[in-house]
């Protein structure tokens, strides 16, 4: 009962508000679902303590779904502690963003329908996450689909954001033709869907081979790898990421519950939960951590360059998501877990802290039209500088664990893609910081760019705003250490159990035992990150120059130390970083680095600035192509040829009736009818003849 | 209850007829009241016809593969009145049933010349496609056959759009072509096995030369109807030019006689020439699947890129009956019925707005979400089911296919599987011109959200789709006895458990 209050509350408040919403009004409709996800998001937090304290699973029938020969499935819920840890990230974040949406959504016309969407969201993710097997979790996988489809087209009369809903639905379901194809050489393997059986019996098919598309491969890896399609697709991974960022054409309460912190993270818990798949195949695992690291690499540089405030969070977390995926790839599941949910706190704060800016600067979301306002909402700028804090990995704070453990545990693999890894994941880190710290000077540091109406305006939001900011808070700060020994320490056999593949001297244990300078090498390009970006956004002190130079000395010694191939190639490449700072700060290169440092490296800034041509290469390779020849196919296919030499060529040899045909009045429509009746009445005529001959 | 249960199948191919009949002797001095009274009775009689549809259901033993509610009256010589049904067709008769009243609803309006005959059509060509699906006479199923295409002719021909005689010609001239062929190869049935029953002929092995030439025959007549690519292109002009209530029949029933054809007669009368011809269905499935799929993203016409979405699904249908195993047959059947509930419902959307804009330019419309609010949730909705949502009764046969085709080959999955994305590409497209958007248009600015009448016609519509997505056992129970019989019968050679063989045989190799 309790699981299914959890689950079904939501869906409760999507169907009375979506229904009947504009009968209840406005405000019943919010606090309603506000309320309902609440509950949910209590009970999630006692359900979550008695799994993981009780050590206690359960599995709940709810209706038999599809029987269809040997393939039978049902509507049921398996909690174990990977969903409970869900249940809480899912229903603590999706309450707090329903509550501030209250605030943020207040001259919004359209209230009922937002809040319904949002608690659609929030079942559609219960149902994905409470699955206990792949068909439900399919359907909740293209549920949020559709949710988050609805929430980014939510202000339907801008054509970019219904062009940006289509996008995100299309290229989610290129994942999802993945996923399904991976459901069905499941099937085909274990002869279930259900995860009790597949995992009970997986081991037996460790040496087993399928025909795929006419060659024959290992049977598990093309299962895990047609599962991680869709992964990629859920997680914005590097070739299906394109529709994250431009997914922020949602409101942005939506991007801080889906595009953060739940639904994009829905891929890491399918190969989290399929974790005893993955560990049978060495192959997906390296292609799972190669596509992880360059992703966090990708949408790291990317985001270095964006002025859209909502955009470089965006890329932000496409990158965080890389690092998730490189923890699993690495077999640290539990790391990924742990990533997942401290990432869930610090990316939705930062994305609620961002709205709280936008909202207090009257919907202008460029950042170079900010500045300055650090005076005008203070609280918003404490909470953004703790999740920026938080996510750059300060010591202590909730990134600092998660994020760590995963660089440690990818350089302590011994896998094919970890030491790629290791380094992506170090550089990205230290473009993290860069990035982090660069939104937080643009935005509220420095003489203002923005017009004195909106600046002399700019007001914190009411407290259905600021109290999720404060919680959020709390759980950037402390999350991380409060659960850092039961997800990622000594705790975690007992916390997990089973629910992921946890071994006595796996990858975590060896991630532990890594040399001093792996562990610093984070913790550098963390601080490194930062002053680099004070150097170039804050030029005035030059303090930080003088200071990133000398961390980049260190670091060179760092990571001559690192006895890893790429190492010495990153020291150089960190040693001319800094000592073009060095100048640049000084104003030795110019005034104005980063105007400079764009005009220097131009095609570079291009590159990354066009998000390195993703969407072009995509709109030449497939969105032209496919309606060229959906063209081709019905001008000069269906009508040219098949009508032509078909019913139209036979009409024109027919003493050339086409052309009268269309001319004729309905008296010809009786004849071709009365033609037919006596056809049919001829072949009655005849089987009378031929039944009277037997 | 005994007399209705020996009569039932009779007595609802009778009921339309004799409301056919009543429609005939309708007089009022006042046209409008006249008008107003024909609809009324054909709505009563289409109601009653679907009640007994569900005491069809209700009454239908699950558990049986045999025909059941069987009636048989010798006629003449060795032909005979033999009707009755198994799990393959029980539930074609029910959605035929099913759909009749709300297409009498949906037409109460938009019809204002000839109602009597328009609704005389439409109740005889119920009795005949309910006469499609019940006869057990291969004769019979012949002249039902081949007797429902003329009042669908006549709908489109004399109640179609501007150019409905080239399209009533060009359905006409393909309609003829297959049934020639079948005719031939009906008749040849006959004189070689000396019998018309059906459940005889399913027992009778053909040579298995002559069987080729059968099942081609078959073939040429079902896949016009089905329609499969290349003799598709009747379907989009026969909606175009059809009025509302003819499309929702055209794609909810008619398209669906050719799969149950298929099941009825290719496979269980001709098996060695299906598995020999197998390549061939799944071939044309599959480019049908892509190649109209992309069609239908360029289309400007509403209608036209339904038809052609159409042409896709039933390529999905094709692939699942010719794989031979219970996921694709029972998949194939399931998406049949899904299909049939959902292109129908979204026809009905397109005669909602072409009613208030008399035209099907995907252009001259946008924005709808802002000033018809019930409507656009339901095309969403109904959107979604198209695109096969999971909880949409779209998806479950969807799913069920691939995942037989995967396990057939799994190219085949690969590329029907493409059919998914580009489904969702050219739905989420014609929602986007539709629905969305900024509503700057003055005819479109006036339009009226949907009438009582209309939210009457929709509600079952949603109910049976979120029905069929959540709880489709209640669907597919009433199948797994036919289904199995039929691949076990016929196909004896493991081919129906290929899932659970193959299991076996990596672990192995």
């Amino acid at each position: 009962m309790l699981f299914k209050l959890i689950v079904f509350l939501p869906l409760v408040g999507f169907l009375i508000a979506g229904m009947f919403g504009r009968q209840i009004g406005d405000r019943a409709s919010m606090i309603l679902t506000s309320g309902l996800v609440s509950i949910a998001g209590i009970l999630s937090w006692f359900a979550f303590f008695d799994v993981t304290a009780g050590g206690n699973q359960y599995s709940v029938h709810v209706l038999s779904w599809v029987t269809s020969g040997t393939l039978t499935f049902d509507w049921a819920f398996h909690i174990d502690t990977l969903t409970a840890v869900m249940l809480i990230v899912v229903n603590t974040v999706s309450a707090l963003v329903h509550w501030y949406s209250m605030g943020y959504m207040e001259e919004d016309p359209h209230k009922p329908r937002f809040f319904a969407y949002l608690s659609l969201f929030t079942f559609a993710m219960l149902m994905l996450v409470t699955s206990d097997n792949l068909v439900q979790m399919f359907f909740g996988w293209e549920g949020v689909g559709l949710a988050s489809y609805l929430l980014i087209g939510f202000w339907y009369k801008k054509p970019s954001a219904n062009a940006a809903a289509i996008k995100a639905f299309v290229v989610n379901r290129v994942g999802d033709f993945g996923f399904a194809l991976g459901i069905y050489a499941v099937f085909l393997l274990v002869g279930s869907v259900e995860f009790s059986t597949i995992f009970a019996r997986i081991g037996e098919f460790e040496t087993a081979t399928v025909s795929f598309l006419g060659t024959e491969y290992h049977a598990i890896t093309v299962a895990a790898l047609l599962l991680f399609v869709g992964a990629m697709g859920k997680s914005a991974q590097l070739g299906l990421h394109t529709w994250l960022p431009d997914a922020m054409e949602g409101p942005t309460p939506v991007s801080a519950l889906i595009h953060a912190a739940t639904m994009v993270t829905a891929g890491v818990f399918l190969v989290a939960r399929f974790s005893p798949l993955f560990d049978l195949s060495p192959v997906a695992l390296s292609v799972v951590t190669y596509i992880g690291a360059a992703t966090a690499l990708f949408a790291a540089s990317v985001g270095l360059v964006q002025n859209d405030i909502k955009r470089v969070i965006a890329y932000s977390t496409c990158s965080q998501l890389g690092y998730m995926f490189v923890a699993l790839g690495v077999t640290a599941y539990g790391g990924a877990i742990f990533h997942l949910f401290t990432h869930a706190f610090f990316k939705a704060l930062l994305f609620l802290g961002a709205g709280s800016v936008i909202h207090a600067m009257h919907h202008e979301q460029d950042m170079r039209k900010m500045g300055g306002i650090y005076k005008k909402i203070p609280l918003t700028y404490i909470v953004m500088l703790i999740g920026t804090l938080a996510i750059t990995g300060v010591p202590f704070l909730s990134g600092y664990y998660s994020k760590d453990l995963i660089i440690e545990a990818a350089y302590a693999a011994d896998a094919p893609g970890a030491q790629f890894a290791f380094v992506m994941t170090v550089v990205a880190a230290l473009m993290t910081s860069f990035y982090s710290w660069r939104l937080i000077f643009l935005t509220f540091h420095g003489q203002t760019r923005a017009d004195n109406h909106t600046f002399d305006h700019a007001h914190e939001g009411p407290a259905v705003m600021t109290i999720p900011l404060i919680m959020l808070a709390v759980g950037a700060l402390a999350a991380g250490g409060y659960f850092a020994s039961s997800f990622i320490g000594d705790g975690r056999f007992a916390f997990w159990n089973g629910a992921l593949v946890t071994t006595a001297g796996d990858v975590m244990d060896l991630a532990h035992e890594v040399p001093s300078a792996v562990v610093w090498a984070p913790f550098i390009a963390m601080i490194l990150g930062l002053f680099i970006s004070a150097c170039f956004y804050r030029p005035q002190i030059k303090m930080p120059a003088v200071a990133a130079f000398g961390l980049a000395v260190a670091a060179v010694a760092v990571l001559v130390l690192v006895p890893s191939q790429y190492a010495g190639y990153a020291a150089v490449a960190a040693l001319a970083l800094s000592l073009y700072v060095l100048f640049g700060a000084w104003g030795w290169l110019s005034d104005d680095l980063p105007k400079r440092t764009a005009e220097t490296w131009d095609g570079l800034y291009a590159f990354i600035l066009n998000k390195w041509y993703f969407d072009e290469l995509y709109d030449f390779l497939f969105v032209r192509p496919a309606f060229w020849l959906g063209k081709i196919f019905w001008k000069k296919g269906d009508e040219a040829t098949i009508d032509g030499f078909g019913p139209n060529g036979v009409s024109a040899l027919v003493a050339g009736v086409a052309a009268r045909v269309r001319k004729l009045q309905t008296g010809y429509v009786y004849h071709y009818a009365f033609a037919m009746i006596i056809g049919l009445a001829l072949v009655v005529t005849w089987f009378m003849m031929q039944g009277g001959a037997h | 209850m005994s007399f209705l249960q020996n009569n039932l199948l009779s007595l609802m191919m009778i009921m339309p007829i004799l409301g056919a009949a009543i429609l005939l002797i309708i007089r009022h001095n006042d046209p409008e009241i006249e008008k107003r009274n024909i609809r009324q009775v054909s709505l009563l009689i289409t109601s009653i016809t679907f009640v007994m549809s569900l005491v069809l259901w209700a009454g239908f033993d699950n558990s049986t593969s045999a025909f059941q509610f069987v009636e048989q009256h010798a006629w003449f010589g060795d032909i005979s009145y033999y009707v009755g049904v198994d799990g393959i067709s029980m539930l074609f008769v029910v959605l035929t049933a099913f759909l009749m009243p709300i297409v009498v609803l949906a037409s109460w309006d938009a019809i204002q010349d000839r109602v009597r005959e328009y609704m005389i059509a439409f109740l005889l060509l119920e009795t005949l496609m309910i006469g499609v699906f019940t006869a057990l006479d291969i004769f019979l199923f012949y002249v039902f056959f081949e007797g429902g295409l003329i009042p669908m002719y006549l709908l489109i021909g004399v109640w179609g759009g501007l150019n409905r005689i080239y399209a009533s010609f060009k359905f006409f001239l393909y309609t003829l072509l297959g049934s020639v062929l079948m005719l031939v190869a009906v008749m040849y049935m006959y004189l070689q096995s000396g019998t018309t029953e059906i459940p005889e002929l399913m027992n009778y092995s053909f040579n298995a030369d002559v069987q080729s030439w059968l099942w081609l025959a078959f073939f040429a007549s079902f896949a016009v109807k089905m329609p499969m690519w290349p003799v598709h292109t009747w379907l989009p002009d026969a909606h175009v030019q059809a009025p509302t209530g003819g499309s929702v029949i055209l794609a909810g029933v008619l398209l669906k006689m050719g799969g149950y054809g298929f099941l009825r007669f290719s496979l269980p009368m001709l098996p060695e020439a299906t598995i020999e011809w197998s390549w061939l269905v799944f071939a044309l499935s599959i480019i049908a699947i892509i190649v109209t799929s992309l069609i239908a993203l360029v289309q400007e016409d509403i209608k036209k890129l339904i038809a052609y979405s159409s042409v896709a699904h039933m390529g999905f249908v094709t692939i699942g009956i010719f794989l031979l195993n219970t996921n694709g047959v029972e998949g194939a059947i399931f998406t049949m019925l899904s299909h049939g509930v959902v292109s129908g419902a979204l026809f009905l959307c397109v005669g909602v707005i072409y009613d208030r804009l008399h035209t099907r330019e995907i252009s001259r419309y946008g924005g709808l979400a802002t000033n018809m609010k019930i409507y656009a949730t339901l095309f969403v909705l109904f959107s979604m089911a198209s695109i096969g949502l999971p909880g949409t009764s779209g998806f479950v046969g969807e799913f069920l296919v691939l995942n037989g085709s995967f396990a057939y080959s799994s190219w085949i999955a690969f590329l029907a599987a493409t059919g998914v994305v580009l489904g969702a590409a050219y739905m989420l497209y014609l929602v986007r011109r539709l629905i969305f958007g900024e509503l700057d248009k003055e005819d479109v600015k006036a339009m009226p959200d949907l009438s009582l009448r209309e939210k009457l016609v929709f509600a079952p519509l949603v109910a049976v789709v979120l029905w069929m997505g959540i709880y489709p056992n209640s669907f597919l129970e009433p199948m797994h006895a036919s289904v199995t019989n039929l691949l076990e019968t016929h196909f004896s050679t493991d081919v129906t458990h290929a899932a659970a063989s193959t299991t076996g045989v990596p672990a192995g190799r």
